[in-house]
């Protein structure tokens, strides 16, 4: 008689789920392999490079929003009828990006997505740097950033209150709530692994800063009982949040008349958009991380992978929203409806409607194809077409409905300037700067979270 | 010498939490485990089952959900009322963004510093600390430390007690 072969394996095995990460990692491999990137004495070369060029870029941030302060908004190529431009464009394509880093800490962790561990930690710096260079857009739009307070309801000598029935301030509160709640889930993930570092420093001076930023953590069974419940709280707190972060950035646009923006399809579009947007930047940072700091281990081929479908299926949804967006303008039967998706078929921004439709819808669908999602380098040119794409929609949105609206007498066309650019690229300089950094002196891995998902984590009764 | 407690080692996760129920079924209470990694058994292993915290979140949800709420009408309706072609001051549609993302901002404000607060962190300075191999607390190593202010604690029989869990190390810690 055979034997059953279910029968013969110890019953945890059969039941464990498949590992997400490399096989033979222990507590101590893990400990020592993640804190010493950020404990290393020695910075390498490439490091240096990568945050040099950065930090030029991010000069170049500071010395166009230097000539910005002094000289007026006028140095940016948007204006009447196109009043809002690169500073609105950037600000989404950035906000969006951040939404990928608060999926993967708080919608996956709810969902036992054990695969966010490895990724969730960079990819929630990613979110607070993102959001860090979306804020300073709307923020230098006011064109007195000096005056930023008026935003918030702040008394003031004139009497003088925000208007809390428009969009506008409703992104106030979206906004500086999500960059809050999301700098806070980041900072109470890393109390442990600070804890971690504080232990394993060798230098005086480490040791300090890491303990003073760990408070005194000790892992206490008690303490990481309340840990975990204030986790999974801010968890299920951040999910709504992000949701509702992009929902309102979406009705800026939506509860305006303008030609195209007037739908309701924009909240979910621009939701699921970001969430794509988000992940292409996961895969651009992870797959250069991962072979950089040989953390082929921890992020692993099947988290590369995960990301692609999650980025084809929204990538899909917004594809829905491009067809929407067309069959509503000959279904609305409106005039300037339909004039505005005939002007971005066939009108002077045309060629980056095409291209739009190229980088979000066409391109990204070989990932269907087996091969291309088990190809590292093929991954890596999708995420960065996708980013393009996303870029370029948000431009689209933008620019083509409002350079030709209602009259065609008040139509022009919008170009942006050396310092629209200047300021674009620098924000890219400045996020990667910050990037750098804390790659070089925060754990970029989740050390306790992946101990959780070790073999030798659980407990045999 | 005024004695903190004793300071059990351990190696493994199914080790400490054993050991743990073990002290708990022989009457300790007073007692902490300390691990790299959360560990659900451990804390039920010690009894602690309920936390305060969900109920400090729902507070500060509430009291974020009626503070936003409240700003939006009284600065709409109260302090600066402007009459845009005789639409109602209480328009309460367009306050729940606000209301929603200052409910938000205050429940995560509240798990944030209410779990700091319980936990009595920040702390410079616990008497654990000073067990010389707890830096590999944060590492692969398991501690169970029985504190003196337990009605059950006897320097020696704890220890003798502790030996018999199968620690592997254990040293007296000063208060």
């Amino acid at each position: 008689m055979r034997e059953n072969p279910l029968e013969s394996t110890p019953p945890d095995q059969t039941i464990s789920p498949p590992s997400v990460i490399g096989p033979g990692l222990t507590f101590s491999s893990v400990t020592d392999k993640i804190s010493s990137i950020a404990l290393s004495r020695r910075t390498p070369l490439g490091w240096f490079i990568g945050a040099g060029i950065s930090f030029l870029l991010a000069m170049l941030m500071l010395y166009t929003i230097g000539y910005l302060v002094l000289t007026g908004i006028g140095i940016w190529g948007n204006n009447i009828p196109v009043g809002w431009a690169f500073d609105i464009i950037n600000f989404v394509w950035w906000i969006g990006i951040g939404h990928a880093g608060t999926l993967i800490s708080a919608i996956l962790l709810l969902l036992r997505q054990q695969w966010r561990t490895s990724i969730n930690r960079f990819a929630e710096a990613m979110t607070l740097f993102a959001v860090a260079c979306a804020g300073l857009f709307p923020l230098l739009h006011t064109g007195r950033p000096w005056l930023a307070h008026w935003l918030f309801p702040v008394p003031n000598t004139m009497g003088v209150w925000p208007q809390f029935r428009s969009p506008l301030i409703w992104d106030v509160f979206a906004v500086s709530t999500y960059a809050t709640v999301s700098a806070l889930f980041w900072f109470i993930g890393l109390i442990p692994d600070l804890a971690t570092l504080r232990d394993r420093a060798k230098k005086h001076s480490a040791k300090i800063i890491y303990g003073m930023l760990a408070m005194g953590w000790r892992g206490s069974a008690r303490h990481w009982h309340r840990y975990e419940t204030a986790y999974l709280l801010l968890a299920g707190l951040a999910t709504p949040l992000v949701v509702s972060v992009h929902t309102v950035v979406s009705f800026d646009f939506a509860i305006g008349i303008v030609p195209g923006w007037h739908t309701t399809i924009f909240p979910p579009y621009f939701v699921a958009g970001a969430i794509y947007a988000g992940f292409a930047m996961v895969l651009t940072l992870a797959i250069p991380l991962r072979k950089w700091y040989g953390l082929e281990q921890y992020i692993t081929m099947r988290h590369l992978r995960n990301m692609s479908k999650i980025m084809l299926a929204t990538g899909l949804i917004v594809a829905y929203g491009y067809m929407m967006e067309t069959f509503m303008s000959w279904y609305s039967g409106s005039t300037y409806e339909k004039y505005m998706i005939l002007n971005r078929f066939r009108g002077p921004y045309a060629p980056m409607y095409w291209s739009l439709i190229m980088c979000n819808v066409v391109l990204p669908q070989i990932l269907w194809i087996r091969k291309v999602r088990h190809s590292v380098a093929a991954l890596f040119a999708i995420s960065i077409v996708v980013s393009i794409g996303m870029w370029l929609e948000r431009f689209i949105i933008i620019v083509t409905s409002l350079h030709r609206d209602f009259l065609p007498s008040s139509w022009a066309m919008y170009q942006p300037t050396f310092w629209d650019w200047s300021m674009f690229v620098g924000t890219i300089g400045f996020f990667l700067s910050l990037m750098f950094l804390f790659v070089r002196f925060l754990p970029m891995i989740s050390i306790f979270e992946i101990r959780t998902i070790l073999p030798e984590a659980a407990v045999k009764e | 010498m005024n004695v903190y407690g004793l300071m059990a080692e351990f190696e493994s996760p199914t080790a400490i939490v054993a050991a743990t129920r073990f002290a708990y079924e022989e009457g300790y209470r007073r007692m902490d485990a300390y691990s790299p990694y959360p560990i659900e058994e451990l804390s039920e292993a010690l009894g602690v089952h309920h936390s305060r915290l969900p109920l400090v979140v729902l507070i500060g949800g509430l009291i974020g959900c009626f503070g936003g709420y409240s700003l939006c009408y009284w600065v709409s309706a109260v302090a600066y009322p402007l009459n845009i072609g005789g639409r109602p001051l209480h328009s309460w549609p367009a306050f729940i963004p606000v209301t929603f993302e200052c409910t938000i901002l205050v429940a995560a404000l509240a798990a944030v510093f209410g779990m700091l607060a319980l936990n009595g962190l920040p702390q410079p300075y616990h008497p654990v600390f000073d067990a010389p191999r707890f830096e590999l607390a944060t590492r692969n190593t398991f501690f169970l430390c029985i504190e003196a202010r337990d009605p059950k604690f006897d320097i020696e029989k704890t220890r003798t007690f502790l030996h018999g869990l199968g620690a592997t190390d254990i040293v007296v810690l000063e208060r």
